[in-house]
This record gives C-alpha cells, sequence and structure tokens, in this order.
C-alpha cells in the first residue's frame, strides 16, 4: 500500500454477462483528499463503487484499506460500513417507511436493542447542525426526495468513516443544497477522511476535488492532480478522442427571430395543474426550441407534465394549431403529435425488463391502437434503424432495455419518441446523469429537429446547454412563470438574475 | 451489411433462446414423467376405445384422463398468467367465482325447481349469462385492485372468502340437478366424438388466446404495465384499465371453467367445487417460469404448466398414492421444480459443482 | 402505498411530524373495533354484556391470534405464508398420535409441534430468503405437504383422551372481577384457557420485538425497500429468513394451541386459517405491500373478525354463507377505508 493511502485498489475485474464492465483498474485514495471518478456513462464508475461497498462481489483483484493487514474482502454493503467505508448513492438507498432518525442510524448501531431516545435526540442535533429541514420522528417517505438526500448524506457522515464515497450526490440538491455538501466535505477532509467524488457536474470537480481519476470502458485513463488536467483535456480523456465540436455546437439559423412565425404548434393559455403550479401561458412556434428553466422543484417539470397532460389540468385550454383542444390523458397529446421525454428516466422512461425493441416502438404502437399491432418484422426493422441512427450501445435489440448504461436508456426513449414522427417534442432534462458525448449528441439532435421544422422544448439544469439550444427560455420560480427571456437577454447573469428574483425579475 | 445481418440473426436467436428457456422447464418437467412411466408401466400410455353408457364410442386412458381434466385448469391459466403479468399479484378467488359461475348456470336452467322436467332456458342463454356474472365479479376484483390500488391476493380475499357463499345464496342453499341430456356433452362427450368434449373447449380457448396475443397489442400492453406502470401511462396507455380488463379476461375464462364443471357433474356442491383450483392455476403460472411479481410472460409455458400438474396428479394415482395425501407428494415435487429453476440455486449447485468436480479428478489421479 | 412523492422537490417544508402509515391503520382498527363492540353491547343487549362473550372470542381464536402474529411479521418483511392453516392440523394430528397411540406426554406432544414448527421454518426459509423463491410459491408447496402429510399420519378424526393433556385442556384460569351472576344466582367468574395467555405472551413478545430489537426494525426495513436495507448494512438474506423461520415456529406452537383448545386430530382443522390469518392482519393494519403493520393491531384484527361473527349470529343470520360475507365485506370496507386514507395521506 502506498504511503497515505486509506484506499487503494489493485487489477479489479467484473463481469456481467456480455459486458466486461471492469477489467484490471487500479485505483488510489489518499487520505484527506478529495478524489473525482470521472467517466462517461458505462465507463466502469458505478460498478466500481458497487464493488467497494460490496453490493457487487468482484471476479478479480484486491482491496486494500488502511488499518487492515494484506487485502480485505468485502462481500456485503455490511461489511463495507463496518470496515470504515460509507457511501451515498445516486438514488436514493434509504427506506421510506422508517422514520428519518431510524433511517441514520439502521444497521450500524451495536447491540440488540434499539435507543429510540437516543436516536432521535442525536438525530435532531446532526439535523440542526446540517439544517435539514426534517423532523427525526417524521417518516421519511413524506419528506422531499432534496431532503432525503440530505438525510442519506447526513447518515454517511455521522458514521466514524475513513472512506466516504459519494456517488452523485448532488443531482437532486439544489445550489444551497450542495454549498452545503461541498462545506461538509471540506470538513471532513480537514479531519483526514479520503472522499471519492462523483458527478457529471466539471464545475463541482474543479471547485472542490484535488485528484481526478478518470475511467473509459472499464479500463482505467489515468490518475491526475487537478491543477495538471485543464477541462477540456479531462473531457477528452473521458470520451478518448479530441473534442473540437464541443465549443462548436453552434445554433446556427435554427433560431426564428422572424418576425412573422404564424400560427404556434401549440398554444396553452392560463394552464395549471393539481401539482400547484400558478396558471402559466405559453406557446411555441414551428421550428422554435424554447426551454424552462429554474431551479429544481421551481415547476418547469410541472408545467410539461400539464400540457402533455401527464397531470390532470385544473383550468387554462390549450390550442394545437390554433385549434382549442382537449388533453387528458398522454394519450390524447400523442394523438396531437407531441412527444414527452420524462424526467425521472427510470421511473417514468424506461420499462425496464422488456428489449430494446419494445421499448423504441412502445409509443408508435400505442398510437397505432390496440388493434394494429406492429409486426415482429417490422419492429426489429424500426430498432435497428433507430440504434443504428443514435449510436445506441446494446448487444442487440433484444436486450433487456435496464442492462444498459443510463445514456444509452436515454436515446432508446428517444428514439421512441423519434419514432412518433411527434411535431412537438419536449425533453425534460434529456441529459441529467449522462455522460458529456451523449449530451453533445443530444443538443445536436435537438437542433436538427428543430431545422427540419419540429418545435422543442428543452429542460435541463444546467444554463450553458440551455444557452447553447434554445432561443426563449421561460424562468420558474417557486410554481410560477416568472419571466421570459429572449434575444440580448438570454446571458448567464440575466438568467440567474431572473431564477433568483428581486429587482432584475421583469 | 453482412454484419448487421447476422447481428439481427444473432437477436432472433437470443431471442428465440429466451422463450425455450422459459419453456424448458415445464417440458423438462413433462420429460421425467414421461420418462417414469415408461419405466414404471409403459400401458399409462394406453389409449382404448371403449363404449359408454349410451353406446357410443369414447376414448379412454390416462392421457385422455389427464387431457381432459386439465381443461379447466388450461383455461384458468390464460386468465391467471395476463392477471400475475399486469398486476403483480394473483386472484386467488377464481375457485370461488367458479362455484359462483356453476351456481348461476344452474339457477338460470332449473329456475326454482330442484329437478326441473325440462330447462327452464335455452343452455346458450345460461352460458352468456353466466360469463356476463362472472365476468362481473372479475371486474369487482379488478376495479379494487387497478383502481383502488389494493394489493391483489388481498383484493381478491374478499370474493375467496364470500365467493362459495354468494353461490349458495343464488340457489338458496338447495342443489338442484339437471336431468336433460344434452347439457352433459360439454363435460363430458359429444354423442359420436370419442375425445372429451372439455379438451375441445381449452382447444378453443388456447387459439382464441393466441390469435388475441397476435392480433391485439394485450400482450405488449399488460406486460408493460406490470413492469412499469408509470412510463406506461406517459407512453398513452392506461394501466388501470388495463389491470382492470386483465380480471375481466380471467372472469371469462372463470365462466367457461365454471360451465364445464356443472356439465360435468349436471350439479355442483359449492363447498368443494374446483376447491383449491386456484393455487393450481398460480402453481401453472409459477411452472411455466413466469415471475409472479409481474411483467414478463409465455402464455404456451403457462398452458404447459398446467399440464404438467394434472400429469403429476395422474401419475401419482397411477402409484397408488392416496387421493387425500396427494398434495403432500405434489409438493415435493413442486418444491424441487421451481427450486431447480432458480438461478441462485442453479448458481449454488455450479459452484458446489466445481468443488466437487476437482475433487474427484484429484482422486482419480491418485 | 409509502413510495416517496417525487412531486415534490423543493418545496420547504417546515419540520413536521405526521402519523406514520403504521400509526394510522392501527388506529382505524382499534376505533372500528371499539365502535362495533359498544353497538353490539347497546344494540344486541345481554350476551354482549358479559365479559364472558369476550373472553370466549380469545378463547376460540388464541391460535389464530398466534398464527396471524407470524403472518404479520412475515408481511412486514414483505412476505407471505400461507403454509400456516394446514400446519396447524398436522401439529394437530401429529400430537393426537403422538399423545394416544405412541404413549408421549404432554412435554414430548408440545416438543413435538416445535420441532415441526422448526422443521418448517428451517426449510421454508431457507428456500425463501437464500434461493430467493418467491415467498408464496413455497408456502403453497408447504401447505399441500402439510395437508398431506396430516392424512398419511392419520386419515381419520378422532378425540383425544390422554388423562395429563385432558387436564391440561380443562384448565380454567379465572379473570378476577369480571364474573357474572347466572341465573341461580350464584357468581360465575370469568375465565380464559391456557392458550389464551400463550397468545397474550405471544402477542407483547413480539410486539417488544418488532418496536425495541434491531432485528424488528429491519423487519420493517426489508419491508419497506429491499435493495435500500441492503445498501443500508442490513443483513436482508438472514433478516427474511429469521421472518419465515419466526411464522413457522409460530405455527407450531399456534397448532399446539389449536390441538389444546379442540383436543382432537382432524385434517380438516384449521382448514382455512391462513386466509383468516391474513384477512385479520390486513384489518388490523398490515399490508402486504410490506414495511407497515402492528402486532396490537393484528390481535385487534382477530377479535374484530370474530367479533362481527358473533354479531351476526346473534342477529339471527344462522344460514352459514352470511358470516362468511359479512366477513368479507368487512375486510372490503377495511381495505377501501385504508387505500383511501393512505392515497390522500401521500398526495399531500
Amino acid at each position: 500500500m502506498q504511503e497515505g493511502a486509506v484506499l487503494e485498489v489493485r487489477g479489479i475485474c467484473k463481469n456481467f454477462p456480455g459486458v466486461r464492465a471492469l477489467q484490471g483498474v487500479d485505483f488510489t485514495l489518499r487520505e484527506g483528499e478529495i478524489h473525482a471518478l470521472m467517466g462517461e456513462n458505462g465507463a466502469g464508475k458505478s460498478t466500481l463503487i458497487k464493488v467497494l461497498t460490496g453490493v457487487y462481489t468482484k471476479d478479480d483483484g484486491q482491496i486494500f484499506l488502511k488499518g487492515h493487514e494484506g487485502p480485505v474482502h468485502i462481500k456485503s454493503p455490511e461489511d463495507a460500513q463496518n470496515a470504515g467505508i460509507s457511501t451515498v448513492y445516486q438514488e436514493i438507498t434509504l427506506c421510506p417507511n422508517l422514520t428519518v432518525a431510524e433511517n441514520m442510524y439502521i444497521g450500524r448501531t451495536k447491540g440488540p436493542f434499539t435507543n429510540w431516545r437516543a436516536m432521535n435526540r442525536r438525530a435532531g442535533e446532526i439535523l440542526r447542525s446540517l439544517e435539514i429541514p426534517a423532523s427525526p420522528t417524521q417518516q421519511l417517505g413524506t419528506c422531499s426526495i432534496a431532503v432525503q438526500q440530505m438525510v442519506a448524506i447526513a447518515r454517511a457522515v455521522d458514521m466514524e468513516c475513513k472512506v466516504l464515497i459519494l456517488d452523485e450526490p448532488t443531482s437532486s440538491l439544489d445550489e444551497q443544497e450542495v454549498r452545503k455538501l461541498f462545506k461538509l466535505m471540506l470538513d471532513l477532509k480537514a479531519k483526514g477522511v479520503g472522499i471519492v467524488f462523483v458527478t457529471h457536474f466539471l464545475e463541482q470537480v474543479y471547485e472542490v476535488c484535488d485528484r481526478i481519476t478518470v475511467l473509459r470502458d472499464g479500463q482505467l485513463v489515468g490518475e491526475y492532480v487537478i491543477e495538471e488536467l485543464p477541462r477540456v483535456q479531462l473531457v477528452s480523456k473521458m470520451l478518448g478522442k479530441e473534442l473540437n465540436d464541443m465549443a462548436a455546437l453552434d445554433k446556427g439559423e435554427t433560431v426564428s427571430e422572424k418576425e412573422d412565425r404564424g400560427v404556434p404548434v401549440l398554444e396553452a393559455h392560463q394552464l395549471s395543474s393539481t401539482e400547484g403550479i400558478k396558471p402559466f401561458d405559453f406557446q411555441i412556434y414551428k421550428g422554435e426550441v424554447n426551454g424552462f428553466t429554474g431551479l429544481l422543484g421551481s415547476g418547469r417539470s410541472e408545467c410539461v407534465r400539464a400540457i402533455f397532460g401527464a397531470d390532470k389540468t385544473t383550468g387554462g385550454t390549450v390550442k394545437v394549431n390554433g385549434q382549442e383542444v382537449s388533453i387528458k390523458k398522454p394519450r390524447d397529446a400523442m394523438k396531437y403529435g407531441i412527444g414527452y421525454l420524462p424526467e425521472d428516466r427510470k421511473r417514468d422512461g424506461i420499462v425496464g425488463d422488456l428489449s430494446v425493441r419494445d421499448n423504441i416502438i412502445l409509443a408508435l404502437q400505442v398510437l397505432r391502437g390496440f388493434f394494429r399491432p406492429i409486426s415482429r418484422a417490422q419492429a426489429e426493422a424500426y430498432a435497428d434503424e433507430y440504434i443504428k441512427l443514435l449510436e445506441i450501445k446494446t448487444a442487440s435489440s433484444e436486450t433487456p432495455i435496464k442492462a444498459l448504461s443510463g445514456g444509452n436508456q436515454q436515446k432508446v426513449i428517444l428514439a421512441r419518441w423519434l419514432l412518433t414522427n411527434p411535431n412537438y417534442l419536449i425533453l425534460d432534462e434529456p441529459t441529467r446523469g449522462i455522460d458529456i458525448g451523449t449530451k453533445i449528441e443530444i443538443q445536436k439532435l435537438v437542433l436538427k429537429l428543430a431545422a427540419e421544422g419540429k418545435s422543442v422544448t428543452f429542460i435541463s439544469s444546467e444554463i450553458d446547454e440551455m444557452l447553447r439550444t434554445c432561443s426563449r427560455l421561460l424562468v420558474m420560480r417557486d410554481r410560477k412563470m416568472v419571466g421570459e427571456l429572449t434575444g440580448e437577454d438570454l446571458q448567464q447573469d440575466k438568467i440567474m438574475a431572473t431564477i433568483a428574483g428581486g429587482e432584475s425579475a421583469s | 451489411m453482412t454484419s448487421v445481418k447476422s447481428k439481427q440473426q444473432g437477436s432472433v436467436l437470443t431471442q428465440k433462446l429466451h422463450s425455450k428457456r422459459q419453456l424448458f422447464i415445464p417440458i423438462a418437467a413433462l420429460l421425467v414423467l414421461i420418462l417414469v412411466n415408461l419405466i414404471n408401466d409403459p400401458s399409462f400410455f394406453a389409449i382404448k376405445v371403449g363404449t359408454n353408457s349410451t353406446g357410443d364410442p369414447v376414448l379412454s386412458g390416462n392421457l385422455i384422463t389427464i387431457l381432459d381434466n386439465a381443461s379447466e385448469l388450461a383455461i384458468l391459466a390464460i386468465g391467471m398468467t395476463l392477471v400475475t403479468a399486469a398486476s403483480g399479484g394473483q386472484d386467488i378467488s377464481v375457485g370461488a367465482t367458479i362455484a359462483i359461475a356453476g351456481s348461476v348456470v344452474l339457477r338460470v336452467l332449473c329456475g326454482t325447481e330442484a329437478r326441473p322436467e325440462t330447462l327452464q332456458a335455452p343452455i346458450i342463454v345460461a352460458f352468456l349469462v353466466c360469463c356476463v356474472v362472472s365476468m362481473l365479479f372479475g371486474a369487482f376484483n379488478g376495479a379494487l385492485v387497478a383502481y383502488f390500488k389494493i394489493q391483489p391476493m388481498v383484493a381478491t380475499l374478499i370474493l375467496y372468502t364470500a365467493g362459495r357463499s354468494i353461490a349458495a345464496w343464488i340457489n338458496n342453499n338447495a342443489l338442484p340437478i339437471i336431468s336433460e341430456p344434452s347439457f352433459a356433452y360439454y363435460g363430458n362427450f359429444i354423442p359420436g366424438i370419442a375425445i372429451p368434449t372439455p379438451v375441445f373447449i381449452a382447444i378453443a380457448c388456447m387459439i382464441i388466446i393466441a390469435l388475441v396475443l397476435k392480433f391485439t397489442t394485450l400482450g405488449l400492453y399488460t406486460q408493460s404495465v406490470g413492469i412499469n406502470p408509470h412510463s406506461s401511462r406517459l407512453n398513452g396507455i392506461n394501466p388501470e384499465f388495463i389491470k382492470f380488463i386483465t380480471y375481466v379476461i380471467l372472469g371469462l375464462c372463470v365462466a367457461v371453467a365454471g360451465f364445464i364443471k356443472v356439465s360435468r357433474f349436471s350439479t355442483i356442491n359449492y363447498s368443494v367445487v374446483a376447491k383449491d383450483i386456484e393455487m393450481d392455476a398460480i402453481l401453472a403460472v409459477a411452472l411455466g417460469g413466469n415471475a409472479l411479481s409481474g411483467g414478463k410472460f409465455s402464455m404456451a409455458a403457462s398452458i404447459l404448466g398446467a399440464y404438467v400438474i394434472q400429469f403429476l396428479t395422474t401419475t401419482l394415482y397411477t402409484f397408488k398414492v392416496d387421493s387425500s395425501a396427494l398434495p403432500a407428494y405434489k409438493a415435493v415435487v413442486v418444491i424441487i421444480l421451481v427450486v431447480l429453476s432458480s438461478p441462485v440455486a442453479r448458481e449454488k449447485m455450479a459452484k458446489l459443482w466445481k468443488k466437487v468436480a476437482p475433487a474427484k479428478t484429484a482422486k482419480e489421479a491418485n | 402505498m409509502s413510495a416517496p412523492n417525487s412531486k415534490v422537490k423543493a418545496g420547504r417544508l417546515t419540520p413536521r411530524t405526521s402519523m406514520s402509515d403504521t400509526n394510522i391503520l392501527l388506529l382505524i382498527t382499534i376505533l372500528v373495533f371499539v365502535v362495533m363492540y359498544v353497538a353490539a353491547v347497546v344494540f344486541l343487549g345481554s350476551g354482549f354484556r358479559k365479559p364472558q362473550t369476550f373472553f370466549n372470542i380469545l378463547n376460540e381464536n388464541a391460535a389464530l391470534i398466534i398464527l396471524s402474529c407470524g403472518m404479520s411479521l412475515v408481511m412486514i418483511t414483505g412476505g407471505i405464508d400461507i403454509s400456516v392453516g394446514t400446519m396447524t392440523a398436522l401439529v394437530c394430528m401429529s400430537c393426537a398420535v403422538h399423545l394416544d397411540y405412541q404413549g408421549g406426554s404432554v412435554a414430548s406432544a408440545v416438543g413435538l409441534a416445535l420441532l415441526i414448527g422448526v422443521l418448517y421454518g428451517l426449510v421454508q426459509g431457507y428456500i425463501i430468503a437464500y434461493l430467493e423463491i418467491q415467498p408464496f410459491i413455497v408456502t403453497l408447496a408447504g401447505m399441500f405437504f402439510a395437508k398431506g402429510m396430516t392424512t398419511i399420519v392419520n386419515a381419520d378424526q378422532f378425540n383425544v383422551v390422554h388423562e395429563g393433556f385432558q387436564a391440561l385442556k380443562l384448565t380454567r384460569i379465572d379473570v378476577p372481577f369480571l364474573g357474572s351472576v347466572n341465573k341461580l344466582g350464584t357468581y360465575v367468574p370469568a375465565y380464559v384457557e391456557i392458550g389464551v395467555i400463550v397468545a397474550l405472551l405471544v402477542v407483547i413478545l413480539l410486539f417488544c420485538l418488532l418496536r425495541w430489537t434491531k432485528l424488528g426494525r429491519a423487519f420493517y426495513a426489508v419491508g419497506g425497500n429491499q435493495q435500500s436495507a441492503n445498501m443500508l448494512g442490513i443483513n436482508v438474506k438472514r433478516t427474511k429468513f429469521l421472518a419465515h423461520f419466526l411464522c413457522s415456529v409460530l405455527a407450531g406452537i399456534g397448532g399446539f394451541v389449536y390441538f389444546l383448545h379442540v383436543g382432537s386430530g382432524s385434517p380438516s382443522h384449521a382448514s382455512g386459517a391462513e386466509m383468516n390469518a391474513i384477512a385479520a392482519s390486513i384489518i388490523g393494519g398490515t399490508m402486504l405491500t410490506g414495511g407497515v403493520g402492528n402486532i396490537i393491531g393484528t390481535f385487534f384484527g382477530v377479535v374484530s373478525l370474530n367479533t362481527i361473527k358473533n354479531i351476526v349470529s346473534s342477529l339471527g343470520l344462522d344460514e352459514a354463507w352470511w358470516t362468511n360475507i359479512t366477513v368479507a365485506a368487512m375486510i372490503c370496507i377495511f381495505l377501501v377505508i385504508q387505500s383511501v386514507v393512505l392515497m390522500r395521506k401521500n398526495k399531500k
């Protein structure tokens, strides 16, 4: 083991049927450092983390921990916890039916009994010190996702751990909470804890990390000190190619700034839904790309869900091509040529056990109707066409979609909607949690669709991305539409100011 | 181009292999049962031509018995497979609702008389009424599951508890008997045809479901709903309605099975008719390698599972197993089958084999 | 039911303590029971006014209480055990044969009952937890096995004449102060049978287990979300094994208590008890989806279930079908109440 290392892995291999997820990966985590683990989706980050935390058993290789003679064997998450490795996963891995305090302490207290009073008291102290708005005795399921994630973080940092693994903990947190998390990380770092940090936000990496390890296709690319690896190089290492088109992506002519834009493809007037958004107006024209922006939970998704009929509307009217229509359920919207790629891919997007092929044809099939099934051969043809077109990495069109990496799953969902040939496509966070390569592909695709005369609404947490694709931004705050920015106003600081509110909001 | 083509072939192959893997368990079980019977007594498979009481030629023999007796189970397995796939749970009320269906048939045909000389209504009317009533009860289960979001087993527990009592209540606790001979055709033999009628009814049901699965998207919808109701909804499917409709379809299956049951004996005993058949139907689905938690399914495997169960029962009888002790042997066989087909058990056995095998070769080397 | 509502994301709610699902359902159960019983006392008069009526419900259903407790336990972990009914019959028959034909003692009969429970628990628990086969199928096989085995042990019903057993069977424990004066004017003390004491002990022990031990909380965690529980460092397989093991052992104990009450062996004993146990657990607020439930609720579930049966029969609706239909209606009403309450609560 190296001097000062708290965790060292050597030659880790892990195979899944048909996939070599990790091939001889080395990784070293030193005391008191924040170490970013970077790579595209399917590069093996999650697999490596799951091997370290005992969720998967490794096929080959060794793990060394400070204070342990020789290699350690981590067979279950229980073992990992006992060895001083605590983890926060991207998806909430807590039990919704237990209280907040229980979730923080279950599985790691000594003795056969539960001391409720002591547990609630200690949990209360921690929650207060981290300013998490939850009560220890509250049932976790009643907390918001962000609070649940913070509870998971509170649990992890409260453990006397030597290694803290954070697997994309920030994707459901807002700016303020991310700040809190970073402060915590720096405190722990000062105490000598080694932190593994996985994120897709490059800014976050360069803000807190000391070192970067890059993985690609299950193999180690290298380990770098952060100062020695500028962003562009990091990205090219992750992608395995020099990346020129990243900056070159240009809105070009797709922006329709023309005065006469005709009748809007879709127009909503004073639309509101059961999810508590204030009535809002919305219109999109042929060939236009617009976007909803705002903090997480500001009501961006709720707006588009109302348009698509995914949530029940409580008022307002919707016009498609000038005709007033009634959209009560997603099927209605689909009939008018609207497609919706949902925010939560796993919950609302994929149909896990079904094959890639069935996932691709699903929406088209529904549109064709119950009594007109797409033939096997036709379905195969569609699937192969889109697998090729979008470069979906899958063993075959028969592979269950759940076996694909996140980015490829997202492409399948995109393929599903492209296959229906929609006039208007709503993409809700299509790039969240997927790698930069795919992100750019998707952005390009959006612009291409617009150039073909389709309309797209794009939602993303990353303002950069929005600026690159959208010609008009609708800003949401506290479930209310607070502004509309076009042309000159489409600048980072202007948008930030509108999101934040205050005098600059129009 | 060739690479694309070979890839396509590959995918077709893997897909074929996948569905074959699901069919493997019931087929293997069937083969083992056939083998056991061949070794024990080859005359098990003998089919004789005889005459029945009315002098018509009929076939008899164990195989005919199996095909005949498994009819109701196979029909139920069809509905149960769909219910399982869409709602991720099972309907445990089918036995009780068969009693209701049978009771309705009796009520329509006999009116209030215990032994009517002539039928009070045409048989077809009785059958249709029975279908409607069974579908209504199916709809009741379906509504609880789909719209009130109650777990299927719990929702159907209601009719499981009340069903036989409702059946008794429909006929005011009387047990009318139908003396009209043409009514018995459906559960026994049609004069002149040597094969029991239920076999034909079961085959007809299978053909219908095969056509439905081929010419509608029921299969895709039920699987999709069973795997992920949220994304199904966002793709324009109405998950509640799909779940609901599978229970109605099962209701229809129950009606057919109930009709056969009444026809077999020209009457039914409410408290024992089709007793525990729900367990066998669920078993058929499980033996077919379908996950009881819903999602992907293979209809053929489920139906085959139903015949395996009946084959096993008949085999055990030929081994002179007492009918009341039958469940014990059945249980042992079932548990062996299920354990053998579980991926975890297979993995463990493979590991064990790896440990044993080198030791063996080492010994041999010595 | 308790899936996190992903819609409320940044709604920065002030910390509030709402009731847990478990407690809400428990409250509904107790409330319904009290209302029902009070109504029976007020409107149906004499029978229900005697405390002994209540104690008779306990005497009759001591075994069912124990079985239901075991059932709740597995249901909380997200499992199910439908073998407990026929297991009860198997235990009865085995003990009966042991006492009368093999010259066994009461103590060895108890041992036999426990042994059957333990063996069943080991096999079913292992297959379910470690071979990861669906509990429904495994216990379905268990149910068939016990059913067949009972008739293999002995096919016919017979009453046990063993003296020591008879003495134990007839032992009554007086409940102080709650007796009543009969027509002749003599004071008849209220009593419970030994089985009731056992059942109450089981209820108390399991309540404590679920509330104050790590194992008990692990049951809830596994039922709430199995993957998460694993990630939180809980040994999911062991937890599931223990739940099914305990359930089978309790079925062994419950089987003996049933035996003690009826004093005979018969293949038809306790038929359908597994469904009654499930029904009682549900009425008691345990959910089949796992993670929600309470032993006290289960106790009230059994008592409510049988109170309604008593009410039906004292209304003069003697035909057997009325009881079943009423019980089914009661389950139905409870389910709908629960589903509506939880749906509304989770929508907030």
